[in-house]
């Protein structure tokens, strides 16, 4: 058994911390947030030993492995805290406030051989990744264009404010939203070498910004546009889509479904010439525990299994997400030069 | 229950393949005249329960319903709640305590704020069961003798294994609704034995069952022996996959496991509805024919 402990219970903790609680291999020995009504709450109805200081948690539960799920300005204060004491971290994206932040973080995790992942789901998409093996396998040829882009109805009316409305604690729709997407775009085809605009605008939110859209460059020189926009009610839930074209076709893929244009037969084994649409139904590996989307369930049985020795560290490391938070770096230097 | 419920999916832009088909039922239905022309064809093709979210727009349907008793003589509701997206783009935009005030109705979180956080943790239930009546307003006046928590909340609860809440629900939609609670699950076998162990006899449960063994977390096996060997009521959704098995094929599958009470679809075409309609009745008489007694048989 891996004991599994968890440093803030929000939205996202929960659904990790249930996600944990179904898991065979997962003892949790310690879930930990400052919020008095939410503990109470897992205190009072689940059977898991509760604190309102993650350090007392630390120091009595002694887990294996941290799932870090509070607002991103406490990240790297914390990850800190808990590499140093040689525990596995997994955190939720985006991994820091800035690359500044992460970047001795990824180094000692490097260092220590500590398993290290961040929560950046898409990767375990059965769309996404099939995108990535028909890239990898050079069916596209030459990439001519990106488009990557997210939309959701978070914010469609004025409201009052959170962490997640302040620039500061990482709020925002370039570091909530865009990051899923910059990251996608890393995985698929390349890192984010170059910014060569950005505007950042805001409809509904005071301080920081509800659309993203920037023109990217790629450490392999493929260009193409980030567009994002959380404040988009015609979608009913974050919709995130990438399309790709290529001098051998073009392929479009959100998380249910992938369309694949190949201009002649040569193609990968299962499509043909043309127009090929495959589904989330064929392309999606069972998971035990399912709750809002196998992904979720797969990047925490690949954190687990990787904890375990069983498998690799190799997706959505320290050093893939901190390719991100540098992006998104570059993203908001460009946006001030408007 | 009735062997065919007809879902709601389809007018909510709810697709489980495809964004592009959720665009263009958003356009189909967006005015309410539609969604009650396609409740009409399932009528026509003899279902007579809608299972739907707590969404906004079914309230404007339940008032279309409940001023024509005459036409919808007969007519049930299943009602299933909440309508989670809502909720989940607030917490992401409030946090869960700015969802609490803003969602639990009167003055009740406000004055449990006033009376400190300590008030309100003895109180989890009683904002369910606030919840629950705020979700079940809309219905007031139609027939719900079923009501369901929705998988997100179900499957949630149990992987925190707050079992606890899902009793409160089952007890509480008994007493206050004279209706039976339903649950919907994306990990039937483990809901079914943790219902089990909390004593809850023969729970109603509704979880995607396919051929292609599609959201049936641990594998359609586990999910076959459960069906075999426990009791309860099991309702199949998500029968077609998404379209990824030809609707005889899905039917067929489906009609020939036990113990499934119910079969939960929906469509927005008249032809869809009717079809699907007509092979769980063509496949249910083909696999489980009527009995011939001896007086019927022709000497």
């Amino acid at each position: 058994m891996i004991k599994v402990g968890l440093i803030g219970a929000g939205k996202m903790g929960l659904s990790h911390l249930s996600i944990l609680g179904a898991h065979a291999d997962v003892e949790i020995v310690g879930v930990s947030d400052t919020s008095k009504i939410v503990i109470d709450g897992l205190r009072k109805y689940s059977p898991f030993p509760c604190f309102t200081d993650y350090r007392k948690m630390l120091a009595e539960a002694v887990p294996d492995a941290v799932f870090v799920a509070v607002p991103t300005k406490f990240h790297a204060s914390m990850i800190k805290e808990l590499l140093e004491k040689d525990i596995h971290v997994f955190a939720e994206k985006p991994f820091c406030l800035t690359p500044e932040e992460g970047r001795p973080l990824a180094d000692l995790a490097n260092k220590k051989g500590l398993i290290n992942q961040v929560g950046y789901h898409n990767k375990f998409i059965g769309t996404f990744k099939e995108v990535k093996d028909i890239l990898d396998g050079g069916y596209l040829g030459e990439i001519n264009h990106f488009n990557g882009e997210a939309y959701g109805p978070v914010v469609i009316r004025k409201k009052q404010s959170t962490w997640r409305s302040n620039p500061v604690e990482g709020g925002g729709c370039l570091m909530d939203y865009a990051s899923h997407v910059i990251d996608l775009i890393h995985y698929l085809a390349a890192p984010v070498k170059k910014v060569h605009g950005t505007l950042l605008k805001s409809f509904y939110s005071n301080a920081v910004e509800d659309a993203v859209y920037s023109l990217l460059e790629l450490e392999n020189n493929i260009t193409g546009v980030l567009s994002v926009n959380w404040s988009d009610e015609t979608y009913r839930k974050m919709s995130t889509s990438v399309t790709i074209s290529g001098n051998k076709g073009k392929v479009i893929a959100d998380a249910n479904e992938l369309k694949v244009y190949f201009k002649d037969s040569d193609c990968p084994p299962g499509y043909s010439k043309g127009w090929n649409v495959k589904y989330i139904t064929d392309l999606t590996a069972p998971v035990n525990f399912n709750l809002r989307g196998e992904e979720y369930t797969a990047q925490i049985d690949y954190f687990i299994s990787a904890v375990q020795g069983k498998s690799p560290n190799n997706k959505n490391t320290f050093d893939s997400s901190w390719l991100t938070d540098h992006a998104i770096a570059l993203i908001k230097k460009a946006s001030k030069l408007n | 229950m009735d062997r065919i419920l007809f879902g709601d999916n389809q007018f909510f832009a709810v697709n489980h393949i495809s964004d592009e088909k959720s665009r263009a039922q958003a356009i189909k239905f967006k005015d309410d005249k539609a969604i009650i022309r396609t409740l009409d064809y399932a009528m026509e093709a003899g279902i007579n329960t809608f299972m739907c979210t707590t969404h906004g727009r079914i309230a404007n349907i339940c008032g279309i319903i409940r001023s024509d008793p005459v036409k919808y003589k007969g007519f049930k509701i299943y009602p299933c709640m909440p309508y989670a997206h809502k909720y989940a783009n607030a917490v992401t935009e409030l946090g869960i305590l700015g969802t609490l005030k803003e969602y639990v109705p009167g003055s009740f979180i406000g004055s449990l704020f006033k009376g400190g956080a300590a008030v309100l943790s003895k109180d989890f239930l009683s904002i369910m069961e606030l919840m629950i009546d705020a979700e079940m307003k809309m219905f007031k006046g139609i027939n719900t003798p079923v009501i369901f928590l929705q998988n997100v909340i179900t499957d949630l609860l149990l992987g925190l294994k707050m079992d606890k809440f899902l009793i409160a629900f089952y007890h509480y939609i008994k007493t206050q609704y004279n209706a039976e609670a339903g649950f919907i699950t994306m990990n039937m076998p483990k809901l079914v034995s943790v219902l089990e162990n909390a004593g809850i006899e023969n729970p109603i449960i509704c979880s995607s069952i396919n051929k292609v063994g599609f959201r049936m977390s641990g594998g359609k096996e586990v999910y076959e022996e459960t069906l075999k060997t426990k009791t309860f009521r099991a309702i199949a959704m998500q029968v077609l996959a998404g379209g990824a098995i030809s609707p005889k094929e899905a039917i067929e599958y489906v009609c020939g496991l036990p113990n499934i009470e119910s079969i939960l679809f929906g469509a927005s075409s008249k032809a869809n509805i009717t079809q699907t309609a007509a092979l769980i009745n063509q496949y249910d008489t083909q696999l489980y024919p009527a009995p011939v007694y001896d007086w019927q048989k022709v000497s």
